[in-house]
This record gives C-alpha cells, sequence and structure tokens, in this order.
C-alpha cells in the first residue's frame, strides 16, 4: 500500500492564560492512499486538535506545533507556509465538521460555496464549475438539484445540509478527507443515511478518510483500521477487528464496557471510573494509569512504549510487557461473544 | 420484571401542545399523547430530534401548560387551576433532571445554593446548620464531596455537573423524577458512571423516572418500558426487551435498524432499512398516519385514516393500520 500520510511524533500545544496545555503528546500514524482510519477518543483526549493540525487550522498565536513532522506526499505540512497549504486545504485533503449548520456560510447559495473550491483550485469556468456542482449535489443524493443549487442553507434539513458539506470537501477529488464527528448532530435515522452516503463515495472516489468520532457504533460501520486516543496520545491502534475483538489496553475495554448492548441481557454498565486528566499538568507516566483498575507502580512513574501485538496492532501499555501479570480483559468488554 | 397489581404514578390522558408558528400557523409539537407512567418504574421516551418528547416531559411538569388534555399525578390533574401553594405541593414530588449541564446551573451560585434552592423554597430545613448537613448529604449521595459545596459550577467536569444537577433534583425529596437527555451531553465513559447513579438511586429511594433521550441503546439498559414517538404522537410502547426483539411499528423498527453497532462484523453483515427522506414539518404534518410519508409499508388507508392506538398484544401498544385487521381488510 501507498503511504499517504504520515505523522511523527507530533506534539501540539495551546498557550493560555493559565498555562501551557499540552493537548497532543507524541502522536505518530500513517494513512494509506483508500483507507478509513477512525481516531476514537473522549472530549480532551485530542483526537480534533490533532486533524486540525494536520490541515494547519489551530488557532492563531495560541495553537501552535511543537514538535514532529506531518509528511503528506513527501512534503512536511507542520513547516509549510500560509500559501502552500491554501493549495492543499480542500484540493488535497479537505475537511467535514461535525455541525452542517455552522460550516455553511448563510448569505451564500449552496452552488456559490461548492463553485468557490472548484474555480480557485482548478480554474475551471463558472459555467462548468456550475455543472460541476449540480453533479456533486446529485452524486451526494440531493433531490432535483438543478433547483437546490441556487438555494441557501437555511432552506435545508439537517441531513441534507450535511450532505452539501460532503459536495463541498469532495468538490475537488481530495486524497484525503477528514471528517470530524460528521454524524454527531444529526438523527439516528439521518446518521444511517450520511454513513452509507460516505462508505458508498468511498468505494466510488478512493479518497482516504479520517474519521473522527466518539461514538464505537460509528467506528464499527465506517472505520477499517482504528486508533483510541487518551490524554494527548495514541493508547492503542490496530484494525478495526483487532481493536473490537481482541483489545489490548484497559482504555479500550473501559470504552467497550461503558456501552450498553441492544443485544444482551442488560446487567449493570462498568463506568470508567475519574476523569481524563488535567494536560495543563499531563501525568508523568501512563495517562490512563490514575483511573485504570488495574495500574501498578510502574504506570504512574513511566509511560510504556506501544509494543507489537500483530504486526497491523500495537498497544501501550505496561501489562504487555513480559514481567506484568496476566490480565484478561473484564467480561463486559467482549464484544460478539455471545453470538 | 414481575408485575402484579401496580399501582399508577402519573397518568397522561390526551395531552396536547400547541406552540403558535407565525400567522395563524400552529406547530402541534405533541399531539395526543396518552401513557401511564407506574410506581418505581422507569419509562423511557425515545425519538428524533423535534418529534416532540422534551415537550411532553415539559408538559407533565408543567414547565409548559397543555393545550388540552391531562397530567394526573396521583389522580390530581397538573393543569388544574391551582394556587401557588398547591403548585408548591406538587412541585416536591416531580423534579426535573436537565440535558445542558453547562446551561441548566446558575453560574453565580455556589453549589450549595444550587442544591438548597428547592430546601429553602419548601422550608425543609430549620437551621443553617441542618441546611448544610442536608447538602453534604445529598453531595455524597450522588458521589462528590462535601468540599465541593463552596465552589461554583465553573470549577467542575460535565460529569461532574450532571451530577449536582441530580443532587439539586434529590434535594427536595421528590417521588418522580424526569430526566430530559441527561447523558447526551456527556462522553462515554461518563454516560455510564451517570447512568449506574440513577439506577443506583432508583433502587435506594424507590423514584419513578420518565427517561427522555434518542440514544435507544442507553434507553434499553435504563428502562423497563419505552415508548417511541414520531412527528408528536406516540407510535409504539411496550416492555424494553420486547421493543427490541419484536419492534411492531415500521418506524421502530427501522429507528432499531438505523442504530450502528460497536460490532464490526455486525456492522457488515446486517440489512439495514434505511428510511427515505426527513422528518416532515410538525406545523403541517401529513395526514392520516405521520409516518406514512417514510413509511416503506405505507397503504392506501393510511393517507386517509388515523391509525387507532390499540394493544397489538398483551402490554404492547401500537398505532399502525398493518395491526388493525379491518384496515387491512379494507385495503384489500
Amino acid at each position: 500500500m501507498e503511504k499517504l500520510l504520515e505523522l511523527d511524533n507530533l506534539h501540539v500545544s495551546f498557550q493560555t492564560y493559565g498555562g501551557e496545555v499540552k493537548a497532543v503528546r507524541g502522536v505518530s500514524f500513517t494513512l494509506e492512499k483508500g483507507e478509513s482510519l477512525a481516531i476514537v477518543g473522549e472530549s480532551g483526549s485530542g483526537k480534533s486538535v490533532t486533524s486540525k493540525s494536520v490541515m494547519r487550522l489551530l488557532p492563531n498565536k495560541i495553537g501552535f506545533i511543537k514538535e514532529g513532522a506531518i509528511r503528506f506526499q513527501g512534503k512536511d505540512l507542520a513547516k509549510a507556509s500560509e500559501r502552500e497549504m491554501e493549495k492543499i486545504r480542500g484540493a488535497e485533503i479537505s475537511m467535514i465538521f461535525q455541525d452542517p449548520m455552522t460550516s455553511l456560510n448563510p448569505t451564500m447559495t449552496i452552488g456559490k460555496q461548492i463553485m468557490e473550491g472548484l474555480r480557485k483550485h482548478q480554474n475551471m469556468s463558472k459555467s462548468e464549475a456550475k455543472e460541476r456542482s449540480i453533479n456533486l449535489l446529485k452524486l451526494v443524493g440531493i433531490p432535483n438539484p438543478e433547483l437546490r443549487v441556487d438555494e441557501y442553507p437555511h432552506q435545508f434539513s439537517g441531513g441534507m445540509r450535511q450532505r452539501v458539506v460532503i459536495a463541498i470537501a469532495l468538490a475537488c477529488n481530495p486524497k484525503v478527507l477528514i471528517a470530524d464527528e460528521p454524524t454527531t448532530a444529526l438523527d439516528v435515522t439521518i446518521q444511517a443515511q450520511i454513513l452509507d452516503l460516505m462508505r458508498d463515495l468511498q468505494d466510488k472516489t478512493g479518497t482516504a478518510i479520517i474519521l473522527i468520532t466518539h461514538d464505537l457504533g460509528v467506528v464499527a460501520n465506517l472505520a477499517q483500521r482504528v486508533a483510541v486516543m487518551y490524554g494527548g496520545m495514541i493508547v492503542e491502534t490496530g484494525t478495526v477487528d483487532e481493536i473490537f475483538y481482541k483489545p489490548k489496553h484497559p482504555y479500550t475495554w473501559g470504552l467497550l464496557a461503558s456501552m450498553p448492548k441492544l443485544n444482551a441481557e442488560s446487567k449493570e454498565l462498568l463506568a470508567i471510573p475519574g476523569t481524563p486528566p488535567d494536560l495543563m499538568n499531563p501525568p508523568k507516566g501512563c495517562p490512563f494509569a490514575a483511573r485504570c483498575p488495574y495500574a501498578m507502580e510502574v504506570c504512574v512513574e513511566n509511560m510504556p512504549d506501544a509494543t507489537d501485538v500483530s504486526s497491523t496492532h500495537k498497544a501501550a501499555c505496561w501489562l504487555l510487557d513480559e514481567r506484568a501479570p496476566k490480565v484478561e480483559p473484564p467480561e463486559e468488554a467482549v464484544v460478539g461473544g455471545a453470538r | 420484571m414481575a408485575v402484579v397489581e401496580r399501582e399508577k404514578l402519573l397518568e397522561v390522558k390526551n395531552l396536547r401542545k400547541y406552540f403558535p408558528a407565525g400567522k395563524k400557523g400552529v406547530l402541534k409539537a405533541v399531539d395526543d399523547v396518552s401513557f401511564d407512567i407506574y410506581k418505581g418504574e422507569t419509562l423511557g421516551l425515545v425519538g428524533e430530534s423535534g418529534c416532540g418528547k422534551s415537550t411532553t416531559g415539559r408538559t407533565i411538569i408543567r414547565l409548559y401548560d397543555a393545550t388540552e388534555g391531562e397530567v394526573l399525578y396521583e389522580g390530581v390533574d397538573v393543569h388544574d387551576k391551582k394556587s401557588r401553594s398547591e403548585l408548591k405541593k406538587f412541585n416536591r414530588k416531580m423534579q426535573m433532571i436537565f440535558q445542558d449541564p453547562y446551561a441548566s446551573l446558575n453560574p453565580r451560585m455556589t453549589v450549595k445554593d444550587i442544591i438548597a434552592e428547592g430546601i429553602d423554597i419548601h422550608g425543609l430545613a430549620k437551621t443553617n446548620k441542618d441546611r448544610d448537613n442536608r447538602v453534604y448529604e445529598l453531595l455524597e449521595t450522588v458521589g462528590l464531596n462535601r468540599e465541593h459545596a463552596n465552589r461554583y459550577p465553573h470549577e467542575f467536569s460535565g460529569g461532574q455537573r450532571q451530577r449536582i444537577g441530580i443532587a439539586r433534583a434529590l434535594a427536595v425529596d421528590p417521588d418522580f423524577i424526569i430526566a430530559d437527555e441527561p447523558i447526551s451531553a456527556l462522553d462515554v465513559s461518563i454516560q455510564a458512571q451517570v447512568v449506574n447513579l440513577m439506577m443506583e438511586l432508583q433502587k435506594e429511594r424507590g423514584l419513578t423516572y420518565l427517561f427522555i433521550a434518542h440514544d435507544l441503546s442507553m434507553v434499553k439498559h435504563i428502562s423497563d418500558r419505552v415508548g417511541v414517538m414520531y412527528l408528536g404522537n406516540i407510535v409504539e410502547l411496550t416492555t424494553s426487551d420486547e421493543l427490541y426483539e419484536e419492534p411492531l411499528h415500521p418506524y421502530t423498527q427501522a429507528l432499531l435498524s438505523a442504530i450502528p453497532v460497536p460490532d464490526p462484523e455486525l456492522e457488515r453483515s446486517r440489512e439495514r432499512i434505511i428510511l427515505e427522506g426527513d422528518v416532515p414539518s410538525p406545523i403541517n404534518p401529513p395526514s392520516g398516519c405521520r409516518f406514512r410519508t417514510r413509511c416503506p409499508h405505507a397503504m392506501d388507508v393510511c393517507a386517509a385514516v388515523k391509525p387507532k392506538w390499540q394493544e397489538a398484544r398483551e402490554g404492547h401498544w401500537v398505532a399502525c393500520h398493518l395491526y388493525d385487521e379491518e384496515a387491512v381488510k379494507q385495503q384489500n
């Protein structure tokens, strides 16, 4: 497979009134052509900051890339100038945001907003761009695209707006699509439509997707590979089957166990006690140690290295060290065991 | 759960709540909804945004005045003309937990004063010391500690704020709590904490819950019975196990099949019912059955006649012509 995007030891911080918030602390992953990678984590885990760094959309002066590289087709985006980034955003890498209402301009017609990128990046004439916009609307399943192209965002429903946002993101055939919680603001029946659409479009266009979400159901539906983030770090990464059926990190166990299962008897949910770490003063050792039921002395003092479980599966946990006691995941974290 | 001779705590009868919408327009947020809630149970109410589930909850507790219909709490109509003191008595028995833990706590009040507000209004504490002790006790009940009493809401995380909201609801020792999307704004691992807390409290204090949410898997987990709403109507109501195992209404079937399950293999093999289009506007809802515009089984009769609310099986209520023999006969 061809490496498209590679993050290497990325550190991102925010300078705030109270001090430096170390939001991302050494994240590395690769994205291959045409694959879909999900980044899962709770709020404050650094998943959105990671994706915004790739687009270099961190708030000016406050947020900055402290260390590390973001290699996209051989170019380090961490060091790219604003001008260079403008050529990449929307054309090579594009992004879908959570809230389709605030990511569209209410004073511009849908057509104009789709055409913006086409005119800028592909030097299309107005009529060409309009025709392509109509085709894109058709592609994302909007009925009567010839009419709707001249309408404004408020004339569309939530699900339809998200379709428009997807059409804009795909307008210039980007190689990477970053979808930051693309269905969180939508109702379940609409979410099902949008997930269906995204899978379908990926088959058709071969765009690689980075899916940022907290919903493990959405991950199981759309992703091929998964990276689990906690406290600004990737604690476990693997194929979707490895993460769901053979999870190795206690945080991943906790996530899986705290979700109620539709197809199982209702037992008490296994909640993860406590709250995520304060990234102003991140813990010295494993970020999950304070909430981990299996934490040992070493966990508090030293950050574990990522251990290879298989060629595609890595987890950063001291339990995988040969000196550690053998621990089995809790029963509640077992997915699909009943069938 | 073995159910023998259950006592009704709350009866909702033909409840309607309309809002004015522009010139002559009327938004029928809740349109003829009836159900009962039994003592000690949790009734879940699910549906998509705009289906009227929150309006139902808010009308029950009289945050909104009902346009029509009755809400009987232990046999007394909540929406009758009432004096302030009568309402006060009633408010003590019924409390609410809100969705947004950031917006539902006054940022300028200390946690102690937030929790004690109900205690003060109802005069439940005789001395200041008594008041403090009650607050400390409540904080410990919801898994916080007494040091938190003098802090302000901004010092707490979302999950902790929701615990404060629960402590505030518990302060007046209510029998019935309406929880309107109490966990939607929280992270997954924190959601489980709050749900576990709510279930524990129910066991300890014999509380009755109306649990409003859009997350069906969580609703199934916490509820004894579940009602499904669509565009201002309840379309199906039964025990949570039966609803998930044998959903009758085509909307419930679609809703259940739309939820992505955290199980990749199952996700790959599963056949989904994907509904076409969006929910129609509640200002001008479709005639007859409101779901017919998106229903894969819609018949002619669905546009003409509003389906009856009937007991298709014991304890399993549904409003759909597919389960009405007369309607099906007429159709053929």
